[in-house]
């Protein structure tokens, strides 16, 4: 494989003066953490953080066929988002794995927005192309490079960002958006989603504003104790709510369905392999990505493997971390379906070590 | 990024200093720095006496698990106790309170072939 040159967000150059710790993710050069990941993960939950999220790819998808081309592409159904809702959905293969997980938004009759992860841009839109191909009433528009998106999570949220806007974001239901004027800046989707279960809003800039709208919503937020905080912390923040990341959990070759993301795959409709994943779920699943904790010390890492009392290796970690809030090591790990019950005790095979871990539904944090 | 004239370094960002018979070792504040918080520091090789570069014992940050490897050869005498409850002592306090292990060196000079403060600030390029 040929190295690729790293890209850039827009607002690089404001982190790097915030003395954020930079390292390439997806692709592009990325804030990791601006001070301590454990600090900025507890300001989220308990107050209010800001993640630069620029790096995630947006498509817009438009036409007379748009939402039938979202509907044979994306498993969930689109046909249920009025205008102002968003949907988690993923886009299946046609061997049943998963070629990315994303958000769809519909912004008008015929327009939506489709989000994806960075490091699957160039695939998504290469696959998406190839199937738009059977859809020749849509138009689709790499708008990645326009958009900056920031992500002010946590329960705060909403008293930090409100003096920046009319739009009464208390009024937002969760995955609801508006479009709006935000810190002066026109058209900017203000979106009632997030990645950390904290509660707040994603917000997309045009990203020649990006760094206006960023330097409002910290002199906004400074009140309520707003802080920048980085991939670390988002990574640590999603693992305790147990929700996929693409690349650990989920990717080409693993099932919807055995990641549990059976919730947003509607057989309702057609869509890419629906066929085959209707079969798999007659059948039932084998495995199952399920949530562990650490009964004793230690922090879980991907690829360590679960073994059974017998010292036989039953599965194989996917994501694992110390949780900031619990201060214990959890993970999600996909294991047998017969042992993916709440309070299964199982080893966790470290370097040689066994240490005893026990099966728990996520998210790890009860609200 | 701190790094005291008083003190030898390895090139995997490790410090020791000696005090008469017995050397603390620890992780550079380079290394903290690199390494984000610090959640758990393990070592299983006390009472063993290790050669110099062998790894002592890991430490895992909140995404990553790092083996720690001994600067010089000698007898594991202790692990600090305080790092149990306290692990950011690391981060906070690389070279002071944040100790790892205290050693009794086997071959004193060992210590002549590790990098002076003014290499180690080469290498990390501080």
């Amino acid at each position: 494989m040929q190295a690729q040159e790293v890209k850039h967000i827009p607002l690089e150059h404001v982190h790097q003066a915030m003395g954020a710790k930079m390292v390439e993710f997806g692709g592009f050069l990325m804030p990791v953490r601006y001070g301590s990941e454990k600090q900025e993960h507890l300001n989220v939950r308990e107050n209010v953080g800001v993640f630069d999220v620029s790096h995630m790819g947006e498509f817009l998808v438009s036409g007379e066929q748009a939402l039938d081309f979202i509907q044979w592409v994306s498993a969930n159904d689109a046909s249920k988002l009025s205008i102002g809702k968003a949907q988690y959905s993923y886009l299946p293969n046609e061997q049943g794995g998963i070629v990315d997980d994303l958000l769809v938004y519909r912004l008008d009759d015929q327009e939506y927005m489709l989000v994806v992860n960075a490091s699957n841009i160039e695939k998504d839109w290469n696959w998406l192309e190839q199937q738009r191909s059977r859809f020749p009433k849509t138009n689709m528009r790499n708008v990645s490079e326009e958009v900056a998106l920031f992500a002010v999570q946590g329960p705060r949220a909403a008293d930090a960002l409100q003096s920046l806007t009319d739009v009464s974001l208390n009024n937002i239901p969760y995955y609801h958006f508006e479009i709006g004027t935000f810190a002066g800046v026109g058209e900017v989707i203000i979106s009632a989603t997030g990645y950390t279960g904290a509660g707040g809003f994603e917000l997309y800039v045009p990203a020649q504003h990006a760094e206006e709208v960023w330097n409002a919503i910290f002199e906004a937020g400074k009140a309520f104790n707003i802080q920048p905080a980085g991939l670390g912390a988002r990574d640590t923040l999603r693992l305790e709510m147990g929700y996929c990341l693409y690349g650990n959990d989920i990717d080409d070759h693993t099932s919807p369905l055995e990641a549990g993301l059976g919730w947003v795959t509607k057989f309702s409709k057609r869509f890419i392999a629906d066929e085959l994943l209707q079969k798999q779920k007659e059948e039932g699943i084998k495995r199952r990505l399920t949530g562990f904790k650490m009964l004793d010390r230690g922090v879980p890492r991907q690829g360590f493997e679960i073994q059974n009392e017998a010292g036989e290796t039953v599965g194989t970690v996917t994501s694992g971390t110390l949780s900031p809030s619990l201060n214990i090591g959890i993970g999600l790990a996909y294991l047998p379906t017969e042992l993916a019950t709440e309070g299964t005790r199982l080893f966790l095979n470290m370097r040689g070590r066994q240490l005893a871990i026990e099966v728990v539904k996520p998210p790890f944090i009860k609200k | 990024m701190n790094v005291p004239n008083d003190l030898r370094y390895s090139r995997e960002h490790e410090w020791i200093r000696l005090e008469g018979e017995v050397a603390y070792v620890g992780i550079t504040d380079f290394a903290q720095s690199e390494l984000g918080d610090i959640v758990y520091v393990e070592v299983n090789t006390v009472g063993e006496t290790l050669e110099a570069g062998a790894v002592f014992g890991t430490v895992d940050a909140v995404k990553t698990t790092s083996d720690l490897f001994l600067p010089v050869s000698g007898e594991i005498l202790e692990v600090n106790p305080a790092l149990v409850d306290a692990p950011e002592l690391v981060n906070q306090d690389p070279y002071g309170e944040g100790w790892i292990v205290k050693i009794k060196p086997t071959n004193l000079a060992e210590l002549d072939e590790l990098l002076d403060a003014e290499a180690y600030r080469e290498l990390i390029g501080a």
